[in-house]
């Protein structure tokens, strides 16, 4: 993999709202057609979606809740690749998150809310922090490339999921389906306005702001931004390169495992497996898609969370099955994908 | 171990290195052409539901896994068209053919679920049980390193891999070596898949790769870019399946899902004890998009 793939990989979102419409238009045109082909009626499917989504307050409040991954999984993705790594293990890392998060919630039951979550929101950040951790040691030692490792891991981390809730912590109530012991009620992140949208909407929002603020205005995202340009250079002029691969690294792994406490904590309430319909991997798309500003990273988030939804509705309302939704968004990203960069190409 | 117990671990360790080994020799050739393609796992999935209703609606395993090659071949078109065609990043191609894959997989294997194939059938010769892509494995990765390191072709792919632009010097035309590797292995990648739903399990289940298509990319680093060192690789990775389901077998108590860890672990372990040194058999030109020259 090149070095340079900071600059490839995440050009600045350059795209003209018209350009965007008709990206958009095309798209669904052409899923319409699969959708035509599979025997659905696209146009109902295409209505259902915005009345779900835009016709009524739940609807529009569960398009929030799935936004919240979203933000988090790609910020974890923007924040290395402003030092040129690529992290690819979103999706690892929420795992993790989530994990550590349900043993804090499983080991300390009577804890009341105030101890409780901002210690399963600690551990949370620790688990998809030390998740993220062993690829960004593996790449500042140069011996593996954080895109392989970190794939890799996104593997494992479910497994150690399904080992924990099929064996020492599976409910003893539910049998016939493996998941954790229900959390208590300390433990579940507050919702607001009698809806789903939850306290986890605030990490997305700091942990964005955050991003931003300190890319923008500190001392580490100049150093940070130097490393990206060129590492050799910002080596000779004393940057701690190491030790900023390795911090930046576990910081977006802690980031993504946020994404997991709240998914468990607020939604789920208790820890399953399929926990995440592939955000980790739909946080990477983001954040490429968004460049490296936050306010990108927001409202890709929030077309994502609406292509999401629409997968909802097409499960209920026409029997297919909701992997069908990713060839929308896949359709979408091929036609940005064709976009980009040909202008730069000399013909 | 009783010995009959090492022949079953050891005949169900080739079995699944199979599709291992077709789509780790997809990606090899797509990589020696400077192409990184992540979604060998989606190409695999459209291979495994395409050739699982093909078979299904022919009751032709054969059929089954000429539609697996061809469905993959044409997805793995859109991808080429737009890294190559279109200079997108590779990364983030690839990672979109994966969901493409998971979902056109899940629309097409949807009817076919429960449903009840012939299986590819097992073919003894010499006293060895297995179907025919599994023997074809070992003349195909021999056919692929003389293609690529004895035949004109091969030189000028591997030089695409390297240099684009040297190669375009040197009279070669790069993007279109580049489409025929990209290709290739879409083609590869499907006959992978297929042999996963059409000779394995002989069902067709969501996501039922199972992130072999990653693991498929990491055997061509483990190989270090040789197609001779992708069937011991892709055995290895057969072996720890094998042996989880032996064990299983066997009564003993082991959790599946540390069991399942082991390949990915493994690889990363494998990778890490290399180092850098894996690095110099990596093409040169890996990932980096061709502009083109002045």
């Amino acid at each position: 993999m090149p070095h340079n793939a900071l600059a490839i990989a995440f050009p600045i979102a350059g795209t003209k709202a018209g350009r965007a419409v008709a990206t958009a238009l095309i798209a669904l045109a052409v899923f319409g057609l699969l959708l035509a082909a599979a025997g659905k009626d696209p146009f109902r499917a295409y209505l259902d979606t915005l009345a779900y989504v835009f016709g009524n307050a739940y609807g529009f409040s569960e398009l929030l809740v799935r936004m919240v991954p979203l933000m988090l999984t790609a910020t974890a993705v923007a924040l290395p690749a402003r030092i040129g790594l690529i992290n690819v293990g979103g999706e690892g890392q929420l795992y993790m998150g989530a994990l550590f998060a349900t043993g804090g919630a499983i080991a300390f039951p009577e804890q009341p809310s105030f101890v409780l979550l901002p210690l399963m929101t600690l551990l949370g950040f620790a688990g998809g922090g030390l998740w993220a951790l062993l690829p960004g040691l593996l790449r500042a030692a140069r011996l593996v490339n954080e895109t392989i490792s970190t794939l890799l891991l996104n593997y494992v981390a479910p497994l150690i999921v399904s080992y924990l809730i099929f064996g020492p912590w599976r409910s003893s109530e539910s049998a016939a389906y493996p998941e954790s012991t229900a959390f208590s009620d300390a433990a579940r992140l507050p919702a607001f306005f009698h809806t789903r949208i939850h306290a986890g909407l605030l990490f997305g929002i700091v942990c964005l702001a955050l991003f931003s603020f300190f890319m923008a205005k500190s001392r580490w995202g100049l150093e940070m931004r130097a490393i990206g340009g060129n590492p050799e250079a910002a080596r000779r002029l004393g940057i701690p390169v190491f030790r900023y691969t390795v911090a930046v690294m576990a910081i977006a792994g802690g980031v993504a495992g946020l994404a997991g406490m709240s998914e468990v904590s607020a939604i789920q309430g208790r820890l399953v497996m399929g926990l995440s319909p592939g955000y980790g991997f739909a946080g990477f798309l983001v954040a490429w898609l968004a460049g490296t500003s936050a306010w990108g990273i927001a409202f890709m988030s929030f077309l994502f969370a609406i292509i999401a939804s629409a997968g909802d509705i097409l499960q209920f309302t026409q029997g297919v099955p909701y992997a069908v939704i990713n060839v929308l968004m896949a359709i979408v990203l091929f036609i940005v994908l064709g976009q980009r960069q040909s202008r730069r190409a000399p013909r | 171990m009783t010995a009959a117990l090492l022949a079953g671990v050891v005949s169900s360790a080739i079995l699944s290195a199979v599709s291992l080994v077709y789509a780790g020799l997809g990606e090899l050739v797509s990589e020696r052409a400077g192409i990184v393609n992540l979604g060998v796992e989606g190409l695999m999935l459209i291979g495994a539901s395409v050739g699982f209703a093909a078979t299904a609606a022919t009751g032709s395993p054969y059929l089954g896994i000429a539609a697996a090659a061809l469905a993959s071949t044409l997805a793995n078109g859109l991808f080429a068209y737009v890294v190559i065609g279109r200079k997108a990043n590779q990364l983030a191609s690839g990672l979109t053919l994966m969901f493409f894959g998971i979902g056109v997989s899940a629309l097409a294997g949807k009817p076919f679920i429960g449903d009840i194939i012939q299986g590819l059938p097992r073919i003894p010769v010499l006293g060895l049980p297995f179907d025919v892509l599994t023997y074809l494995t070992v003349p195909l990765a021999v056919l692929l390193w003389w293609l690529l390191f004895r035949t004109r072709w091969g030189l000028a792919l591997r030089a695409t891999g390297e240099s684009p632009a040297v190669a375009f010097a040197a009279g070669k035309r790069p993007e279109m070596l580049q489409y025929q590797a990209v290709l290739i292995g879409g083609c590869l990648a499907g006959i992978g898949g297929g042999h996963l739903s059409i000779a394995l399990t002989r069902t067709w289940a969501e996501e039922m790769t199972a992130g072999r298509g990653f693991i498929a990319i990491a055997l061509v680093i483990f190989a270090k870019w040789n197609p001779l060192l992708v069937i011991p690789a892709a055995l290895l990775f057969g072996a720890a399946e094998a042996l989880q389901l032996q064990l299983q077998a066997a009564g003993i108590n082991l959790s599946p899902f540390i069991l399942s860890m082991v390949p990915y672990l493994l690889t990363l372990c494998i990778l890490a004890f290399w180092g850098w040194r894996r690095q110099t058999a990596a093409p040169a030109g890996l990932g980096r998009t061709f502009l083109g020259v002045e």
